[in-house]
């Protein structure tokens, strides 16, 4: 006889009992001990069918394979730069993976990036240990001028792009700007300084309400009120 | 962030700001406490913005120094927490919290904020001396302001502790109704330059994109106690005086939402 | 003489009053205040992050690392010289055994999470308010853990078993026993156990029950502290 003891969107912290029995199975971030299901971070609870999974609502972040993130430069080597990614692990993008064009042998690595900056990049490899490889040569990758970055939170991010991206085109909309998000929650804002504020203000609050109802509702308002 | 940077110095040339503030305007909330240590004399935690600082006193019983036998003392000392910040690392305080110490230290010090010849017991033989402790526990930018009105408040809220008449031991368990000889109300203000732009109350990135900072500590009658200039580049005599002008005014702002929080 | 009334009054197994807050410093991965009595703490955690120097790495996982400090000005007598001390450098090791048991780090290799804690003011139990403010600010920070580690002493003054002794009861004249213990809500195991004192196996056993239901209600408060984080509106 099995027994679930949360219901979806409750919220359960660390080691907190979700389920009892074998009827179901322990999803992403819980696990099984005996015949009871725990949650092992602070989340959300969702139970798609029989599995019992929990959506952080708050932690690291989690570098994987296709990501597009927002890194910064910290450092340059014979080949390439070392990427700041924001997390416990740098990354590493090689010449011959940040522009189609040719770069001559003793070229000045810090003329065509320099320390410092901000780069629109995607992880083509992650190893076991975290080592991760960058490509910036992709269509919608480059190096950041002007605007400016904010950081939210990683496991928010999902919550700022929307449903196929429905939250983040409400934003650009209503403030003008144009707004890159990275998956390790560096997002980078341009507009003008009005707008960039009131899209600062605006990711800042879905951050803070992501676990509430009603969110686009809610933004719809907010940036009607503000609109600028 | 040399993005922000960026911006924050092209902004800054147009009188703005990266959070819609006006350059003389102070981030809110500000919000002061005091009795949030009951272990010492006197405590106050201040917050504003998101900056949170906390100061205690402690009062002791020890000898005058010889070349003035008839005074007690201060002592001002600052821990850049690692709590609050993550650049900040443990062990002995580095260079910025030395600064940040010798500057609250200065202010109330050189204004003669605290009548030290109140604080002698016996002449030669016994005096109080004070000691204040700063510690960081969130570093959102300007921690000179949010330190140096946290030291005031907690001189404030101080009263000394009952000493035993027979033997002369402080009890710390015990306070008397009796606060601290303070006459004066000094407050650090720090002005800083960001590309020809005078602005206060700076954000952590405002404070990476900064030409020159002036720290200027003023009392109530606006007499300067205090001065310490900062970064790299230099000032005018010209802009010296707007700076001292501009932290006069906001001194007597901040010491005015002090008094009302005390009352 | 014995010791059947609390000096402050308190049933045997009743603990002082309760506070806690998780998100209270904005910089911080994870942050919590603490409040048992008079002795407050807070806690702040930044990682996973870099871990240096580099022969610390593990490449199966990251490191746990506590640090706790009392400030100057928070204990019951003189001011404390900063910067440390061996019952700090202690303190700190037995609250990382504490916790290391509960963390799940495996997705964090060759990095470290990093707790800092700092106490405003003290008045007993210290150590156990540290630990328990660092489960809070660890589960804010969202790094994996299998289960909540709660704390808080139990001990024996002067014959009589009881939990949550404040100042005044360490220094009761008399025998008395302080026994700080920390235990994980669903096993009820114990991962910290320290004493200072003189008490019996008998009631060293009772003490050890009795801090079940004591450790249970540092839980509720650690738990309402996380859920009011996220509660909606």
């Amino acid at each position: 006889m099995s027994n679930v003891l949360v219901q979806e969107r409750d919220i359960v912290i660390p080691g907190e009992i979700l389920a009892e029995g074998m009827d179901y199975l322990p999803g992403e971030n819980t696990y099984r001990k005996e015949s009871a299901i725990y949650s092992k971070v602070l989340g959300l609870v969702s139970i798609p069918g029989r599995v019992i999974k929990i959506t952080p609502l708050a932690g690291p972040y989690i570098p994987r394979v296709g990501d597009k993130i927002i890194g910064k430069v910290s450092d340059i080597t014979l080949n390439g730069w070392r990427v700041d990614t924001g997390t416990a692990y740098s990354a590493f993008l090689n010449v011959k993976d940040a522009t189609t064009r040719f770069i001559k042998k003793d070229e000045d690595l810090s003329e065509i990036i320099a320390i410092g900056d901000y780069v629109v990049v995607i992880l083509v490899n992650v190893t076991s240990q975290n080592l991760i490889d960058l490509t910036m040569k992709e269509p919608g990758l480059h190096k950041i001028s002007g605007g400016r970055i904010i950081h939210i939170n990683s496991q928010k991010v999902p919550r700022v792009i929307g449903k196929q991206g429905s939250m983040i085109s409400l934003i650009k909309e209503k403030t003008g700007c144009d707004i890159t998000i990275g998956q390790n929650g560096h997002v980078w804002i341009k507009g003008t300084t009005n707008g960039e504020y009131l899209a600062e203000r605006a990711i800042k609050l879905i951050q803070e309400k992501s676990h509430q109802d009603g969110l686009t509702e809610r933004m719809q308002k907010f940036l009607e009120d503000k609109r600028v | 962030m040399i993005v922000n940077k960026e911006t924050i110095v092209q902004l800054a040339s147009v009188q703005k700001r990266l959070d819609n503030r006006t350059l003389t305007e102070y981030r809110t909330p500000i919000v002061i406490e005091t009795g949030i240590s009951w272990t010492a004399e006197g405590s106050a935690r201040v917050r504003i913005g998101d900056n949170i600082v906390i100061a205690g006193v402690k009062l002791s019983i020890e000898k005058p120094y010889n070349d003035t036998p008839d005074e007690g003392g201060i002592m001002v000392n600052a821990e850049l927490l690692p709590l609050s910040n993550p650049e900040f690392e443990t062990g002995p305080p580095g260079i910025k919290a030395v600064e940040l110490a010798r500057v609250v230290d200065r202010g109330i010090r050189e204004a003669k904020a605290i009548d030290m010849k109140k604080l002698c017991i016996i002449p030669g033989e016994k005096a109080w001396f004070i000691s204040i402790d700063i510690m960081t526990i969130n570093d959102a930018g300007n921690l000179f302001d949010t330190a140096g009105l946290a030291a005031l408040t907690a001189l404030k809220s101080a009263h000394f502790p009952v000493v035993d008449e027979s033997t002369g031991a402080i009890d710390y368990h015990q306070k008397t109704k009796v606060s601290l000889p303070l006459v004066k109300e000094p407050l650090p203000v720090t002005v800083y330059k960001i590309n020809g732009s005078l602005l206060v109350d700076p954000t952590l990135e405002e404070e990476r994109a900064y030409d020159a900072r002036l720290t200027v500590t003023t009392d109530d009658s606006k007499t300067v106690s205090a001065l310490q200039k900062g970064g790299t580049a230099p000032l005018t005599i010209d802009e010296v005086g707007r700076i001292v002008d501009l932290a006069s005014e906001k001194a007597k702002f901040l010491r005015e939402v002090l008094n009302k929080a005390l009352r | 003489m014995v010791y059947k009334k609390r000096l402050d009054e308190r049933k045997v197994d009743e603990l002082r009053p309760m506070e806690a807050k998780a998100g209270v410093i904005p910089n911080a991965d994870g942050s919590a205040y603490f409040k048992i009595g008079n002795t407050v703490c807070y806690a702040a955690v930044y990682g996973p992050r870099e871990l240096f120097p580099r022969f610390l790495q593990n490449p199966k996982k990251g490191l746990l690392r506590c640090h706790y400090s009392m400030m100057p000005f928070s204990g019951s007598g003189e001011r404390i010289r900063p910067g440390g001390n061996r019952r700090s450098q202690e303190i700190s090791m037995v609250m990382n055994s504490s916790l290391e048991p509960v963390m799940d780090l495996s997705a964090f290799p060759n990095s470290v999470v990093d707790v800092f804690v700092d106490l405003p003011q003290t008045d007993a139990g210290t150590r156990c308010a540290a630990i328990s403010a660092a489960a809070i600010a660890l589960a804010d920070a969202g790094i994996p853990m299998k289960d909540m580690v709660s704390s808080v002493a139990v001990g024996q003054v002067d014959g009589t078993v009881v939990a949550d002794l404040n100042y005044n009861e360490e220094a009761y004249l008399g025998i008395v026993s302080d026994i700080p213990v920390a235990m994980l809500h669903n096993t009820k195991e114990l991962t910290l156990l320290q004493m200072d004192g003189e008490i019996s196996k008998e009631d060293l056993i009772k003490a050890l029950e009795m801090a079940k239901i004591a450790t249970e209600r540092v839980y509720e408060v650690q738990k309402k502290a996380l859920k009011e984080r996220f509660s909606r509106e």
